[in-house]
C-alpha cells in the first residue's frame, strides 16, 4: 500500500491550506482551525503506520504527553499572556527542527545542506523566540538592549555560523554541526536583544517565518513534500505579516532587525512642549462630553492592554449606545500592541463584535464626522508629525487622524513621548483633553458618571 | 532529478502560501499566526521517522525529543487558536 502515504500527504497539505483559507472571515476561521487539526492528525497517522516507521507506540506515547502539556497550558494561559504563549510555541518548533537535523546527521544522512539549513533556520527561531518570550513576559526588559559594538559582534559572529556552515559541508564532521548549532543559538539571542517591544509584531512574524522555513530545509533532507507544501505556506505567512507589519511603521525590515530603535529617548522636554502647556480634564467632563455626543471612535493601544482595560471599555461604549444613542466605533493601527491583530483579540475577549472594529483604512474619513475620539493608551501610532515632519523618524508611518474629531481625548499615565521618543504635538492641540491616569481607573471613572447622569 | 521536483513543489507552494495569507482580514491575524504556527509543527512528520527506528540509539532519543517538542507546538497553537477564535462573536440580534 505505497499509495497510502502520499495519498494522505496530498489531503492533508489541502487541508492546512483551507484553514488558512478559512481565516479570510470570522465566520469561517473556527472551522478553518479544525481543518487544520484534521490535517495534522491525518499527516501523523499516516507517517506513523507507514513502513518509515518501525517502532510507533514510543512516539506515539510522547506524542500525547506532548499533546498533554501543550493543550494545558493553552487553556491556561491569560488572554493578555497571548503574544508570550505563541512566541513559547513558536520557539519549541524551531527547537523541534533543530533535533531533527541533529538526529539526522547522526545517523548517516548525507544532506549535509540541507540539514545545515533546518538546524540554522531552527535554531535561530528557538532562541530567538525563547528571547522575545521573555521580553514580553516582563523576565527581562522589554527595552531595546544596547551596547558598543553590537552590530558588528553580530556580523562576526553571522560571518563565523555561514564559514562554520560552509566547513561542515565541505567536510561533513559531526563535531562541526554541534559547533554550528550552539553558535546559531547565541546569534539568535544576539540578534532579538536589541529590539524594543513596540517592534515585537515584526519580530514575532519574522520568527513565524523562520519556524517554517526551518521546516522546509527537513522536508528536503528528508525528500518529504508534505513538509516542504507546509513550511512553505508557513515561512510566506511569518513574511507576509512582516512586511505589513513594517509597511503600517514606514520603517524597513533591516532598520528594524538592527533594533535599538526607542533605546534612547530623546529629551522629552523638547522646543515644543516648554511654552505650551496640555489641557487636562477629569473623567466626569469627558463622561459629559461623550454622552452628548453623535459619534464616539475608540483608539485602543498598548497601554489599554497593559491596563486590562478592555472589559471597562466594552462597559462604556455599550452606556454611551444603549442609554444615550451614541454611535460608538473601535479603530485598530496595524502595529498597535504586541502582535499582529492584538487589540482585535483584545476587544473580541471583550465581547465587542467584531462588526464594531475597524481597521486604519476602513475608518480613517471617519474622525472628521466623530464627535469624539477616545484614545486609550495609544500615542504614536496618533502622531501627526508622521504627516507633517519630514525629520522625524516616524515620518511617512500612516496614522489615525485623530485629531480631526471635534474633541479628542487621550487617556495617558504622562505627557511622556511615546515608544518612538517623539513628542506628540496633539496633546497640546485645542481640541485635546488629557485624561490622566491608568486607562483602566479612568474609563471606570468614567462608566460611573455615565451611570449617573442616565 | 529529483531535486528539481521539490524546488519546483517549493515554489508553487510559496505562490499558494502568498494568495492565501493574503486573503486572511487583518482581524484576524492573530489567530493566523497561532495557526500557522501549529501547523508548522508538522516537522513532527520528520521528527517521527527518526524517532520511529527499531533499535534504541541516540538518533532515536533526539528523535523522541523532538516529536515531544513538535506535539506541545502543535496541540499548544491549535488550542490557543481554538480559544481565540470563540471569542470572535457577531453583533447580537435585536
Amino acid at each position: 500500500m505505497s499509495w497510502l502515504l502520499p495519498l494522505s500527504y496530498i489531503l492533508s497539505g489541502s487541508l492546512f491550506i483551507f484553514s488558512i483559507r478559512g481565516l479570510a472571515s470570522p465566520q469561517t476561521a473556527r472551522g478553518g482551525n479544525l481543518l487544520g487539526m484534521l490535517g495534522m492528525i491525518l499527516a501523523i497517522a499516516a507517517t506513523m503506520f507507514s513502513p518509515l516507521v518501525s517502532d510507533w507506540l514510543l512516539p506515539f506515547g510522547v506524542i500525547l504527553l506532548g499533546g498533554m502539556v501543550g493543550t494545558y497550558s493553552a487553556l491556561k494561559v491569560k488572554m493578555t499572556s497571548l503574544p508570550q504563549m505563541v512566541a513559547a510555541f513558536n520557539g519549541l518548533g524551531g527547537l523541534s527542527s533543530v533535533f531533527v537535523a541533529l538526529a539526522e546527521i547522526i545517523s548517516g544522512s548525507r544532506a549535509y545542506l540541507d540539514n545545515s539549513i533546518g538546524l540554522i533556520i531552527g535554531a535561530v527561531a528557538f532562541s530567538g523566540s525563547m528571547v522575545a518570550f521573555a521580553k514580553l513576559q516582563g523576565l527581562i526588559s522589554a527595552k531595546a538592549l544596547v551596547f558598543k559594538g553590537q552590530q558588528f559582534l553580530n556580523l562576526v559572529l553571522a560571518v563565523a555560523m555561514f564559514g562554520l556552515c560552509g566547513y561542515f559541508i565541505w567536510s561533513g564532521d559531526l563535531e562541526i554541526f554541534y559547533y554550528l548549532a550552539a553558535l546559531t543559538i547565541l546569534l539568535g539571542v544576539l540578534l532579538i536583544l536589541p529590539i524594543g517591544g513596540a517592534d515585537m509584531p515584526v519580530v514575532i512574524s519574522i520568527l513565524n517565518a523562520y519556524s517554517g522555513w526551518a521546516a522546509v530545509g527537513i522536508g528536503f533532507s528528508l525528500n518529504n513534500v508534505l513538509l516542504i507544501i507546509v513550511g512553505a505556506i508557513v515561512g510566506a505567512s511569518g513574511a507576509i505579516l512582516s512586511y505589513i507589519m513594517v509597511k503600517a511603521m514606514n520603517r524597513s525590515l533591516l532598520s528594524v532587525m538592527l533594533g535599538g530603535f526607542g533605546a534612547e529617548k530623546q529629551g522629552s522636554t523638547s522646543a515644543l512642549g516648554q511654552d505650551k502647556t496640555a489641557r487636562s480634564g477629569n473623567p466626569q467632563d469627558a463622561a459629559f462630553i461623550m454622552e452628548n455626543a453623535n459619534k464616539v471612535i475608540i483608539v485602543p493601544g498598548y497601554g489599554m492592554a497593559v491596563a486590562q482595560a478592555q472589559h471597562i471599555l466594552k462597559e462604556m461604549a455599550d452606556d454611551l449606545h444603549k442609554s444615550y444613542g451614541v454611535e460608538v466605533k473601535f479603530a485598530i493601527h496595524p502595529v498597535a500592541g504586541r502582535m499582529p491583530g492584538h487589540m482585535n483579540v483584545l476587544l473580541a475577549e471583550a465581547n465587542v463584535p467584531y462588526e464594531d472594529v475597524f481597521e486604519l483604512e476602513e475608518i480613517n474619513r471617519e474622525f472628521a464626522t466623530a464627535d469624539v475620539a477616545y484614545v486609550i493608551g495609544a500615542n504614536d501610532v496618533t502622531n501627526p508629525l508622521a504627516k507633517t515632519d519630514p525629520g522625524s523618524p516616524i515620518y511617512g508611518m500612516p496614522v489615525l487622524d485623530v485629531e480631526k474629531a471635534k474633541t479628542v481625548f487621550f487617556v495617558l499615565r504622562s505627557l511622556n513621548s511615546g515608544y518612538s521618543g517623539v513628542e506628540n504635538p496633539l496633546f497640546f492641540a485645542e481640541n485635546t483633553i488629557m485624561l490622566y491616569g491608568d486607562a483602566k481607573k479612568v474609563t471606570e471613572e468614567i462608566v460611573a458618571a455615565l451611570e449617573q447622569n442616565k | 532529478m529529483e531535486i528539481w521536483m521539490l524546488l519546483s513543489i517549493l515554489v508553487l507552494a510559496c505562490f499558494i502560501g502568498y494568495f492565501v495569507v493574503w486573503g486572511v482580514t487583518p482581524a484576524l491575524h492573530s489567530p493566523l499566526m497561532s495557526v500557522s504556527n501549529a501547523i508548522s509543527g508538522i516537522v513532527v512528520i520528520g521528527a517521527l521517522v527518526t524517532a520511529g527506528v527499531a533499535d534504541a540509539s541516540i538518533a532515536k532519543l533526539l528523535g523522541l525529543i523532538a516529536v515531544f517538542l513538535a506535539s506541545v507546538n502543535i496541540f499548544g497553537g491549535f488550542a490557543v487558536s481554538h480559544r481565540m477564535l470563540l471569542m470572535f462573536k457577531k453583533k447580537e440580534k435585536k
